[in-house]
């Protein structure tokens, strides 16, 4: 028996890095630390992979990377999409793969937190790491989010629970608000929770701003609400965002996917700049795939552009609605698609994956899922974290590496996909 | 094996000025053409450089070029990405960027520039992992980067205890073990004690302003941190960004910085923006003659310039509160992050504009520092890149040293006051190319402790420039007939014609392999990732090369 720790969950954008993992004939044998998501992803990351298919003909990995390289080779518009559960050494190759066909690349945060890094291109973000929550932050407030059943060890680890280097009190020294359309399990842990009706973030960011810049909100009698809140009650908001000491607004899908989308988010950033002239005070995306952040990070340094990347005239083009996927699919714009990490058939819109069916599309993936019926070439891998290393992006930027814990019949994403992007090159070249 | 003949080689540290004479190299390094046959060197692969000006490869000692806080830059600007792009081709891979340039197109642009070395300038050991990412994707160049420990909770517990000789070792102890943790290859303080300050939401930090809830100073957290790197033997001495950056009347804190720092090694960095003077009515005024007669009597600093390059830029930093600050004048984009235990940063788009006063001051000022200072090997050129203004103006900056009539001629394009604040037009100073080479590759490599890197005598490593002589200077230096990396030529008039991976440059100083007990368990406590995941691996480093300490 074997027991590795200080294991990396790659589950959600906390990449929690203190689990334990007991295998022994190289299987997994118990997790300990994770939370319930966590735990099962990683007892059961080597189970149900896919068969190395092309056309649902099992065949070889190599044949089936082969195939894949020829589809890409003679793609005339390819869609390379997906990277969100993959290591940034992964996302390095795609990029690569995109520039050497000239496609497209666009990962998972163009339908989450994309408006969200949208609008950081219009105001920027000012943030923090999560361990200056956890040691210094008196005031918590979750907008638009649910960590309690999205990022389960969020508020022990690091939001609301811990006892810090400034925050000896724990929980008692933080007072903390809610911002949702309807109660939920983290609502319920809240000092004061709001419930706000659907579509109001722009309008309820820029009341907070008014009244942090302390100007005079006046109303019609009787219409004294913003989102359906009484006024007086954001006058108190605004007077604990100004009243803390180092205050954290964790926002979520709630407030990045609202009507409007990424002027939302421009609204909450701008709201959190403004705060700053009275205490410290921080935004921070309560991002959700383990290695969301990464495949923007990747693209970034790469293309200049975190998402919505176009190839076509050899240097890199940012266009979201033009270039991001799921206008792509609904043009019908693409004529072969590379997904890798993520399950399309399980989260895009019927119509899309309607579409991709109609295409070549290749799947990399460690799990039979909803995509794997109808891929035209399926590639198993093994899976990041438990069976290959390299590196995940944490909702904060910091950067940890994968562990390999067992081993995996499959190769990597990574190699799959520069063995792949040599046989594309190849292909040209001759 | 690679013949450079009749090329006028400039090499200052081999004082050769102008010297007609042929460099061979052969495995990446030069080698001596004593005993080698005529015959034998003229049927070597030969680049004839007659009439050319030959030089090592470029040492850049300070630019912002990767990591976290380089790529939310990047993230917030595309609008300057837009239309500075760069095809894929068969050698070389596409980017864009001209302020905040993607990775490759970094490597590639300093590269056409005769650069083969550079360093990032400021990493928190919390993120260090992300910058070595982004510096695997940087091809062409060697490459290092420092660690920021200014304000770093670990470094002002150890300065906090009372025992004064446990307190220097468990100091000596810690340093090593951040550099190892980050694989740093020196210490970067910003603004010592004063971004913790700013976490306090407690006014700038003066050097005797206690930090909390420490107590220690910023003379106790320089003072200390210039002792370890002596005693740690580093090969850089400690890479300092002062306090009250940018602000009117920051001299006063430089020069008192400098006082405290007497006896020991430090390289003050973008000097330009700590060498204001006051007016009475608290405008901004040049300082840099009072700057200029104590360094010409200190030879021991060195320092980097960070000279102001007209047009819109970016700057970035670790020092979080000169960045908050900044956003309240321009009302503009703002990111910031705090980095727990740490650091923080900040990030504020700028235009530099030659009509306004300040900004033309501190044009002057720069120019000043680089004319005043007698002594070439205390100063690098820089632009502090890209918070000054991009590296790519560096040929730009040249053509003003050494062409005392261009830089006169600019007098009209400036505010019409800045002969009042400045004396930039009354120096008559002109930079020689031995001058050039001292301050872009000789005196860096020195300063650095890089004994094989800026200079190209028999034993040094084969990075060369070959730049045709032109009396534009910006003309000569922005397009190097030959750049030769590690032996093979990487570009040839401009262009990129092989693309090679540099070596990634580090330190590793006795002691440090563990941290003690009492800040073991202050980690555990206060960190949010585990120790044994804070470290750095050797996966993310590309030809690693440890750099002897002593």
């Amino acid at each position: 028996m074997t027991v590795h720790k200080n294991v990396v969950c790659t589950f959600c954008g906390c990449l929690c890095d203190d689990i334990e993992v007991e295998v022994e004939d190289n299987t997994i044998k118990s997790v300990k630390k994770a939370c319930a998501i966590g735990k099962n992803k990683i007892m059961h990351a080597i189970t149900e992979p896919p068969t190395p298919s092309v056309n649902g003909t099992k065949t070889s990995i190599d044949a089936a990377v082969t195939e894949a390289a020829r589809i890409l080779s003679k793609a005339r518009n390819p869609l390379i999409y997906g990277l969100s559960s993959t290591t940034s050494e992964a996302q390095r190759e795609l990029v690569e793969i995109a520039e050497i066909t000239r496609g497209n690349l666009d990962n998972c945060s163009s339908y989450c937190h994309g408006p969200g890094v949208l609008a950081r291109q219009q105001t920027g973000l000012v943030s923090c790491s999560l361990g200056e929550i956890k040691n210094r932050a008196d005031l918590v407030i979750y907008w638009g989010c649910n960590p309690v059943e999205s990022h389960m060890r969020h508020l022990s680890r690091y939001s609301l629970q811990p006892k810090g280097l400034y925050t000896p009190e724990g929980r008692k020294g933080r007072k903390v608000i809610a911002i949702d359309i309807r109660p939920t399990p983290t609502t319920k842990r809240a000092d004061v929770f709001l419930q706000v009706s659907p579509g109001h973030t722009f309008e309820i960011a820029s009341a907070l701003r008014a009244l942090i810049q302390g100007e005079p909100l006046e109303f019609p009698e009787g219409q004294d609400t913003v989102g359906d809140v009484p006024i007086d009650s954001w006058r108190k908001v605004a007077d604990m965002i100004k009243g803390c000491k180092y205050g954290v607004l964790h926002f979520g899908l709630g407030v990045t996917q609202c009507r409007n989308s990424d002027i939302n988010v421009e609204q909450v950033a701008r709201l959190v700049q403004d705060a700053n002239r009275h205490t410290r005070f921080y935004g921070v995306a309560m991002r959700g795939h383990g290695n969301v952040n990464g495949a923007n990070q990747v693209m970034t340094w790469l293309t200049g552009y975190p998402l919505c990347v176009n190839f076509s005239k050899g240097y890199p083009r940012h266009n979201p609605g033009e270039y991001s996927t799921l206008p792509m699919l609904a043009r019908k714009d693409i004529d072969a698609a590379l997904i890798v990490a993520t399950d399309p058939g399980a989260h895009l819109p019927k119509d899309a994956v309607d579409f991709l069916k109609t295409i070549p599309t290749i799947h990399l993936d460690p799990h039979r899922n909803l995509t794997t019926p109808w891929s035209s070439v399926v590639i198993p891998v093994a899976p990041v974290g438990v069976a290959a290393t390299g590196t995940f992006y944490r909702m904060d930027n910091v950067p940890l590496r994968l562990k390999k814990l067992v081993d995996s019949p499959f190769p990597s994403d990574e190699e799959v996909l520069k063995t792949m992007k040599e046989k594309i090159v190849y292909a040209a070249n001759s | 094996m690679l013949r450079i003949a009749n090329g006028r080689v400039h090499d200052p540290t081999n004082t050769l000025s102008g010297t007609v004479q042929d460099i061979v190299m052969d495995k990446g390094a030069i080698i001596s053409t004593d005993g080698i046959p005529q015959g034998q060197l003229d049927e070597m692969e030969t680049i004839d450089a007659t009439d050319c000006v030959v030089m090592a490869g470029g040492v850049d000692i300070h630019s912002h070029i990767a990591g976290a806080k380089v790529n939310t830059g990047r993230i917030m600007c595309p609008e300057e990405h837009y239309s500075h792009v760069s095809s894929r081709t068969k050698i070389t891979r596409a980017g864009c960027g001209r302020c905040v340039p993607t990775t490759y197109r970094t490597g590639y642009l300093y590269s056409k520039l005769g650069y083969t070395t550079v360093f990032e300038a400021a990493v928190p050991p919390l993120e260090a992992r992300h910058t070595h990412e982004e510096l695997q994707d940087l091809p062409m160049l060697d490459k290092g980067c420092y660690t920021v420990m200014g304000n770093n909770h670990l470094v002002m517990q150890v300065l906090s205890d009372t025992d004064p000789v446990r307190r220097k070792e468990r100091l000596r102890n810690l340093v090593s073990w951040l550099l190892k943790a980050s694989r740093g290859y020196g210490i970067k303080v910003v603004n010592p004690g004063g971004v913790e300050d700013w976490k306090w939401n407690v006014g700038a930090a003066d050097l005797d302003t206690p930090t909390p809830p420490f107590g220690v100073t910023p003379r106790q957290i320089l003072g200390g941190l210039a002792e370890a790197v002596d005693d740690l033997k580093l090969p850089h001495s400690m890479h300092l960004h002062c306090n009250h950056l940018g602000e009117a009347g920051n001299v006063a804190t430089t020069l008192e910085t400098m006082r405290t720092l007497e006896g020991h090694r430090a390289h003050f960095t973008h000097l330009q923006f700590h060498s204001y003077g006051k007016t009475p009515k608290g405008g901004f005024t040049s300082g840099t003659v009072e700057i200029t007669d104590y360094l010409n009597k200190h030879p021991e600093f060195t320092f980097d310039v960070g000279q102001i390059v007209f047009g819109s830029t970016l700057t970035m930093t670790s020092d979080a509160p000169m960045e908050f600050h900044l956003h309240q004048m321009t009302k503009g984009k703002w990111a910031s992050g705090d980095i727990e235990m740490e650091s923080g940063s900040g990030i504020v788009p700028i235009t530099y504009k030659p009509k306004m006063l300040v900004n033309a001051i501190q044009w002057a000022v720069g120019l000043e520092l680089l004319l005043l200072t007698k002594n070439p090997w205390q100063v690098v050129l820089t632009t502090d890149h890209p918070n000054a203004g991009p590296f790519t103006a560096y040929p730009q900056i040249i053509k003003l040293l050494m062409d005392k009539d261009y830089r006169q001629s600019w007098v009209e394009k400036l505010h019409p006051k800045i002969r009042q604040f400045t004396c930039l037009f009354e120096l008559d100073r002109e930079y020689t190319l031995d001058e050039i080479a001292i301050i872009t590759r000789s005196g860096p490599a020195r300063t650095l402790g890089l004994d094989r890197k800026g200079h190209i005598g028999v034993g040094a490593e084969a990075d060369v420039t070959i730049y045709r002589t032109n009396t534009d200077k910006s003309t000569m230096f922005s397009t190097p007939a030959y750049v030769i990396k590690h032996g093979e030529v990487v570009v040839r008039d401009g262009e990129i014609v092989k693309s090679v991976t540099g070596k990634s440059l580090g330190v590793s100083p006795e002691q440090g392999e563990r941290l003690d007990d009492e800040l073991t368990d202050t980690f555990d406590a206060y960190y949010t990732v585990k120790m044994a995941n804070y470290m750095v691996e050797d996966e993310y480093l590309d030809t690693p090369e440890v750099v002897p300490c002593g």
